[in-house]
């Protein structure tokens, strides 16, 4: 969590995430043992990405998974509310079933519009600084992409 | 062709065939020629290991996403659920909706991710931060598996098509059909490698969704464009039982074990899609994590757009056809389809519509051989036999070995399972997808504790665990049919009955079993963790960082 407020982590002992007798020093210390990779996963830049991506993903999955076998359930039990005629022959369970194809279809575009407006942009900019070798949130001079400190 | 154009289509039906085969075999020829100058100009640039497996990385969005329906939609998806919408109604349509939905868990979490940290198959994810051998080695087993059950129960289909549509009657004539496809699948897969395979998806999907587009326009012309009339005509023509062909349980509400195997199955379907090594690996053709999220947008558009069409298509066969000649004619439940084409356009429509059948069969195939023979060279060769020493050319020679070897095999069990029973391959095939693959595929994405013992205990628990409670299962052995007294099962020996797991799928234990193993293996592991190897692989996965770029240029 550190490094939020614009400050750096090698200046400031977290006061969250392992609590006060954890291992801090993971967080606070600039080791010589810290890859690039990790540099930028502490980064506050990453750690909001990678949060704004798990609170749309996780959910969402939840919502559809539930959606999809409530519907399955109502299909496998409960024939007779599935049955009802709406109007001529189309049932409750063709609405429901056509509610599936709906959903799906929503949720697709409205995950890759949020991920097109939000997401991309963020992820660009930080796979170039990580290419470029100008890490964020690092002290440490350049060095070439990806390899180990 | 005076002797075809008998107007009573029962007739026609129990004849053995419909329609003109020369009329079928020309349609289908020109597919194949057209298929096969595409697949040897795309050949011209197959090199590197990039080029043979992932088609230079250089397909676009829309390209690859319909090349994914192409991949996903097989003649199981086409003739499977318009006959089963046909038979059984609503319950047909249940399929369709699993099938569908999937496609979000590939979406939301793992499409991207899996773009961005791997390069050529499913392995180099799953291995990326865990011990490289014995993963890779795990994964290649499960890819394997899953190809190896989807390919013999595509093979087998192809023969029982053959009969329906060529009017190709003796067993000897069918494996020659069966020969001949899988001939023609090695040539497209040596040749075009998967920028070949990725133009033959491409091509059959268009075909295929078209040809569906057209039927399903056409059928409800005749209706004024009304729904529920489609329907009224599919109730009036489905005798004593019409009435519950638009209520759900007419396939699998009999009793409290098929509701079951129902929910066991809708497990499978749902978990299945985001597991399957050839859906995985068409992720790796296109040049960036967005252009893999594009796909999935086209692929889920087209692939929702076709499950529509299938649902007016298997009402119309009820409504236009009636389930009593779909069920007497050579195909059964599959010749739902067909004969509705040759009732709405007559000959010519029918040509058009075997033929894409073929074409779907083919396609699918070829698809799926590509994904064994990168997996056979590329996790097993050249990173568990060669240890990564090994030069990229000779990885891919190793490859078009492996096309050779895979596509023989898959003629000589596609000529053994020839009128076996084995739809029920498809099925397992998704089961053990969600089961060995799923659970290890998300762990390694989001969970930072995760180990190498917990993949291997989840990969190894849930292939095993699949192909046990399926071989106890009444699929291979002791489903006796109670009015006839024939087996149903795959051995036709009704003394022969260790059927001591009631289920038809095992998803529903498999599936949580193979969760669960990830987390207690993992737990029960003294495995170091590797947090620098979980920073990379995290970060590199939400940003592309270090991703695979694009070998040529558009």
């Amino acid at each position: 969590m550190c490094g939020y407020f614009g400050v750096s982590c090698a200046t400031v002992v977290p006061l969250t995430a392992t609590g006060p007798s954890g291992p801090a020093e993971v967080h606070v210390s600039e080791s010589a043992q810290e890859t690039d990779y990790q540099r930028v996963q502490r980064s506050p830049e990453f750690q909001d990405l990678r949060r704004r991506f798990r609170n749309f993903v996780f959910p969402m999955t939840a919502f559809f998974l539930a959606w999809y076998f409530l519907y399955v359930l109502l299909a496998n039990y409960q024939h007779e509310f599935m049955s009802q005629r709406v109007t001529g022959n189309i049932t409750v369970g063709l609405l429901f079933g056509l509610g599936q194809f709906v959903s799906t279809f929503v949720i697709t575009m409205a995950y890759a519009r949020w991920a097109n407006q939000k997401q991309d942009a963020v992820a660009e900019n930080l796979r170039e600084h990580i290419e470029s070798g100008a890490l964020i949130d690092s002290g440490d001079p350049r060095r070439p992409e990806g390899s180990p400190a | 062709m005076t002797r075809y154009d008998a107007t009573v289509l029962a007739a026609a039906a129990d004849s053995g065939q419909v329609g003109d085969p020369v009329v079928n075999i020309a349609i289908f020829g020109a597919f194949v020629l057209v298929t096969l100058i595409i697949v040897f100009r795309a050949s011209r640039n197959n090199k590197t290991a990039a080029d043979y497996y992932a088609a230079g990385r250089s397909f676009t969005g829309p390209q690859n996403g319909t090349a994914i329906a192409g991949d996903y939609l097989s003649a199981a998806s086409f003739l499977g659920i318009c006959g089963a919408i046909a038979i059984y109604g609503y319950d047909g349509f249940l399929y369709s909706i699993g099938f569908l939905v999937a496609w979000l868990v590939a979406l939301l979490l793992v499409a991207e991710l899996l773009r961005n940290t791997g390069r050529f198959t499913m392995a180099d994810v799953l291995s990326f931060r865990l011990k490289q051998r014995p993963v890779r080695m795990a994964a290649a087993i499960s890819t394997l598996a899953v190809v190896f059950f989807y390919l013999l129960a595509q093979m087998a289909g192809a023969g029982g098509l053959v009969a329906l549509l060529l009017g190709i009657e003796g067993l000897a004539a069918q494996a020659l059909v069966i020969a001949v496809v899988g001939a023609l699948m090695i040539l497209y897969v040596l040749v075009g490698g998967m920028k070949g395979t990725t133009w033959v998806q491409i091509i059959k999907a268009i075909l295929l969704i078209a040809g569906a587009g057209l039927m399903t326009v056409w059928v409800l012309a005749k209706y004024g464009f009304d729904l529920s009339a489609v329907l009224q005509g599919a109730i009036d023509n489905g005798g004593e039982n019409g009435e519950r062909l638009i209520e759900p349980g007419a396939q699998y509400g009999a009793s409290s074990l098929t509701q079951l195997n129902f929910l066991s199955l809708a497990l499978a379907l749902v978990l299945g899609t985001a597991g399957l090594p050839h859906v995985l690996m068409r992720f790796y053709t296109v040049p960036s994590a967005k252009e893999a999220r594009r796909s999935v947008v086209w692929a889920i558009w087209l692939i929702g757009i076709f499950y529509l069409f299938t649902l007016v298509l298997g009402y119309g066969a009820g409504a236009l056809v009636g389930p009593e000649t779909i069920m007497s004619s050579p195909g059964k439940a599959n010749s739902a389809a067909p004969l509705l084409a040759y009732e709405l356009g007559g000959v010519f429509l029918l040509g058009i519509i075997s033929a894409v059948a073929f074409a779907t069969i083919l396609a699918v195939v070829a698809g799926l051989t590509i994904t064994a023979a990168a997996s056979f060279a590329h996790d097993i060769y050249a990173s568990v036999i060669k240890r990564g020493e090994v030069a990229p050319d000779g990885e891919v020679r190793v490859a078009r070995i492996t096309v050779i070897v895979i596509g023989a095999l898959a003629i000589v069990g596609g000529i053994f399972a020839n009128g076996q029973n084995v739809a029920f391959l498809v099925a397992l095939a998704f089961a053990v997808a969600a089961s060995a693959n799923l659970p290890t595929i998300i762990y390694s994405l989001f969970w930072k504790r995760f180990n190498t013992a917990g993949a291997l205990w989840s990969m190894y628990g849930g292939l095993i665990s699949c192909v046990v409670l399926i071989a106890l299962s009444p699929v291979v052995s002791g489903k006796v049919d109670p009015v006839t007294g024939d087996s149903l099962s795959m051995i036709r020996d009704t003394s022969v009955d260790f059927a001591v797991f009631p289920l038809e799928n095992p998803g529903l234990v498999s599936i949580p079993l193979a969760f669960l193993l990830g987390i207690v293996g993992t737990l029960l592991s003294k495995e170091k963790p590797h947090p620098e190897k979980f920073a990379e692989m995290e970060v590199r996965s939400l940003t592309g960082a270090g991703a695979e770029k694009a070998t040529v240029a558009h």
